[in-house]
């Protein structure tokens, strides 16, 4: 791993490199998901001119209505409007309300990265501790244990989990609201109460899935032959852990936590619907759903930045990471 | 069980009776006569349908969540009692001589929300505003039909039809017809002149109202309320039943044991909703008229009552009046369930070997299930039917009246003209089975400008007749409508203009406590 030579300035500017190649890399997916996004929400039957009209659509009401929302302008031209909007920050307006899809977006937004974020700071410390524990004393009766209930809650759907705890918390014992009702929150207090279900929910899930992803690598680093060096150098398995193997399994690591952390903003209708929480991924669904196209193609496209914020970062970190071993 | 409790007990003046008289004047003051014992505090109500497709505008009101917004913060030109009765609302009196031109007088006094006062303009406004294409209103077909509607002075507005209805004051009880203030293109807040001054609105997330202090009518009986929307069905329970909402709509019938065990309470609306299978009479097989009455022998009604709706439900006969209502023609037969006839007729029609399809979705309510009591009996006759579930997105634009067979669910509508007017006439926008039979089309403008209430009747009965026989709809039962409330919660009752008290009950609960929510 040291053997390697080069000057620190050499190693740098191939890092740095490295990093503009991975920038590159996603701003041609971000190019290549604006023009997908367009594509397939175009390819969606039904408009939102039979949303609107219901079950009055009659042809000649549609086709009149159609026209008045520009609707039956040529793709070409409605993808012009619409990327160039992108571009410059206009998201532009809701063909079911005519209210500016930003104002529609980012109170979700907002509450989105509330819920994710909360959930990463109680998941990711969980994660990282049962990963390096189970990795540390493998086999041992903590491993099984941790594996077992990993195994167990990975298994079992989210809606499951989300209704026995309203059933439980909500229902039987009334210690907490069935609804998150953000807007009741003033104190820390009503902060935990709203939160505690909808994010020990998530955190079940996400937990699992990191624990099993960082024990995996953790395991893989510490069958390398430097390890047992260590090990045959008489050094404490806890320093070993920390010192040794954990700074070579960062890049693998951060991917992990990054992969379970993107499905945060975009995959929790579920949980978003049982607990009624105002999020992005039920304002997603139910855009569809009327046929409103910017307001999807918005809510697309803050996810697909989203995850490419966070699977790119993590790269950087994997590549920093590597640069640095390079360097010692 | 909620067919005995339905029929209407006590003698009342039909609206079709109110309207005989050759002006209809309905000059009455006393409904602000009436004292409500206000008690304060806060509603929380979460109903099953909310989206960030939620409206403020009463042109787009589709939805039960819309149309309580829309009934608490707006009022109507007039509004409709738990009968379907017309009574005085914005307007004080209705008048026409010939059912053509009509002459609406307006309550003086009465201001929006935001001070100004109301007058001829908003209503001139609010009304043909419905009529651009643009507006895409729900009630177009109805607002087509006013060809003039003019200010004659600041508190008169004349409306002239294209053709006459002495049922026009019922179309202007729908809720696309609210009033709102001249000039409003907006619907970020509200701004009516209704009993509740909406405090925040956010679409698909929250409704809040506190009571207008300068309400022209009764004061309603709560101070302030907030209306969500919970689609999932558990969760809408769950969040009656830990107490963090005080009433829920649309309870599941299969729940209803449960909540009255845990002490709370469940009104049953008779509302003429119904789920119905629509037979396109231009398509194969529905251009047999031998098949098309053989599938109307084959709807077991009981069965569709007891087991589909659990009971909650009282039995159709192929045509849109309740029993409930007092124009039902109670003399037509009700139509048995016949397999043996069913299978005769079917075999004779030649199609007894198509295997048509049976389009149904969770957008119609029960199709589905309706769906397989009808496939079970028809195998029963030795037909073969297949059926095709199809999710709720797109299922009205793309399945709905377009295949040969498809389920339709259909609102109560504020009057049988209005029933008649958009499923049935030939030229109706909802005409499922594109049936057209000139006849038809004659008896329902005959009915719409026949003075003598008897002989309106009579022609109101040959219609259904004509509905039931010749029609390729079938209309196994009408819903009832159930909607539940905790044991604080007074004053709501069973209401034929739909449920939640026709979407006006926030107007008339009360609350048993003071005190503020937990």
């Amino acid at each position: 791993m040291k053997g390697r030579p080069g000057s620190l300035s050499a190693g740098r500017s191939v890092m740095g490199r490295l990093v503009m190649s991975r920038l590159g890399a996603a701003g041609f997916s971000l190019v290549f998901v604006i023009v997908t996004i367009f594509v397939i929400t175009s390819a969606l039957p039904g408009d939102v001119a039979d949303t609107l009209l219901g079950q009055g659509a009659t042809p000649e009401a549609t086709a009149r209505l159609r026209e008045a929302l520009h609707l039956d302008q040529p793709a070409w031209l409605r993808f012009w409007h619409w990327a160039g909007g992108m571009l410059t920050g206009d998201p532009g307006r809701s063909l079911l309300t005519g209210h500016p899809v930003s104002e529609l977006v980012l109170p979700r937004l907002h509450n989105s990265l509330l819920l994710a974020g909360a959930t990463a700071a109680v998941s990711v410390p969980l994660a990282l501790a049962a990963g390096l524990a189970c990795a540390m004393f493998r086999g041992g009766w903590f491993d099984r244990i941790v594996t077992f209930l990993t195994l167990a809650t990975v298994s079992v759907p989210v809606f499951l989990i989300a209704t026995l705890a309203v059933f439980v918390f909500a229902v039987q014992l009334k210690i907490v609201p069935s609804l998150s009702d953000i807007g009741s929150i003033h104190s820390v207090w009503q902060f935990i109460r709203v939160f505690l279900m909808p994010v020990l929910t998530l955190t079940s899930v996400t937990v699992a899935q990191m624990v099993r992803m960082i024990r995996a690598c953790m395991i893989d680093v510490l069958s390398a032959p430097y390890i047992e060096m260590a090990v045959l150098k008489g050094l404490s398995p806890q320093r070993i852990v920390l010192l040794n193997a954990l700074p070579n399994a960062i890049g693998p690591v951060v991917n992990a936590i990054a992969l379970s952390l993107s499905s945060l903003l975009g995959g929790v209708v579920v949980v978003e619907t049982v607990f009624s929480y105002p999020g992005m991924a039920g304002l997603m669904v139910e855009s569809v759903a009327a046929r409103d196209i910017p307001v999807v193609q918005c809510c697309a496209l803050v996810f697909c930045v989203a995850y490419l914020a966070l699977t790119t970062t993590a790269d950087i970190v994997g590549i920093a990471s590597a640069s640095r071993k390079r360097d010692a | 069980m909620a067919g005995g409790r339905l029929a209407g007990t006590q003698p009342r003046m039909s609206r079709r009776g109110v309207l005989g008289a050759a002006a209809l004047a309905c000059a009455f003051s006393s409904r602000s006569a009436v004292a409500s014992p206000a008690s304060g505090g806060h509603l929380r109500f979460a109903g099953l349908v909310g989206s960030a497709a939620d409206t403020l505008d009463p042109a787009r009101m589709a939805v039960g969540n819309d149309f309580i917004r829309g009934r608490s913060f707006y009022d109507g030109l007039v509004a409709l009692d738990d009968q379907l009765a017309v009574h005085p609302a914005l307007a004080t009196r209705i008048e026409s001589d010939d059912f053509v031109t009509w002459h609406l007088t307006l309550r003086r006094g009465v201001t929006f929300h935001d001070g100004k006062p109301f007058t001829a303009a908003d209503v001139v406004y609010s009304l043909s505003r419905q009529r651009d294409p643009a507006v895409a209103s729900q009630q177009q077909f109805f607002a087509r039909d006013m060809a003039e509607i003019r200010a004659v002075g600041p508190y008169e507005v004349r409306i002239v039809l294209e053709e006459p209805n002495i049922g026009f004051p019922s179309i202007l009880a729908l809720d696309s017809f609210a009033i709102t203030r001249d000039g409003t293109t907006d619907f970020a807040t509200a701004n009516g002149t209704g009993p509740f001054i909406c405090t925040e609105f956010r679409p698909g997330i929250v409704t809040t109202g506190r009571r207008n202090p300068a309400y022209w009518g009764v004061a309603p009986g709560v101070d302030t309320f907030s209306l969500i929307a919970i689609p999932d069905d558990m969760s809408r329970h769950d969040a009656l039943l830990s107490g963090d909402v005080d009433v829920i709509g649309s309870a599941n019938p299969r729940l209803v044991r449960l909540l009255r065990e845990h002490g709370f309470g469940i009104i049953e609306s008779p509302v003429g909703s119904y789920t119905n299978l629509g037979l396109r009479l231009d398509r194969v097989p529905g251009s047999s008229r031998d098949f098309v009455e053989g599938v109307k022998y084959l709807f077991n009604r009981e069965q569709v009552r007891d087991s589909v709706f659990l009971g909650f439900a009282r039995i159709g006969n192929d045509h849109p009046v309740p029993p409930e209502d007092p124009d039902y023609a109670a003399d037509l037969p009700l139509r048995e369930y016949d397999p043996e006839r069913a299978s005769y007729l079917i075999r004779k029609s030649g199609f007894a070997e198509a295997d048509p399809a049976l389009f149904c979705s969770p957008a119609a309510l029960a199709s589905a299930d309706i769906a397989v009591v009808l496939q079970y009996a028809a195998q029963k006759a030795g037909i073969g039917m297949t059926i095709r579930r199809m999710p709720v997105d797109g299922y009205w634009s793309q399945y709905w009246m377009r295949m040969p067979m498809s389920f339709g669910n259909t609102n109560a509508r504020p009057s049988l003209d209005i029933a008649f007017a958009q499923s049935f006439a030939s030229r109706a926008p909802m005409n499922e089975s594109r049936w057209s039979d000139p006849r038809f089309d004659q008896l329902l403008l005959q009915a719409r400008r026949e003075r003598d209430g008897g002989r309106r009747r009579q022609i109101c009965h040959d219609m259904q007749a004509m509905i039931r026989d010749e029609a390729g709809i079938c209309i196994p039962a009408f819903t009832t409508s159930l909607d539940a409330f905790s044991a604080r919660v007074r004053g709501l009752r069973p209401d034929r203009a739909g449920q939640l008290m026709g979407y006006n009950f926030l107007r008339h609960v009360r609350l048993a406590d003071d005190g503020a929510p937990a």
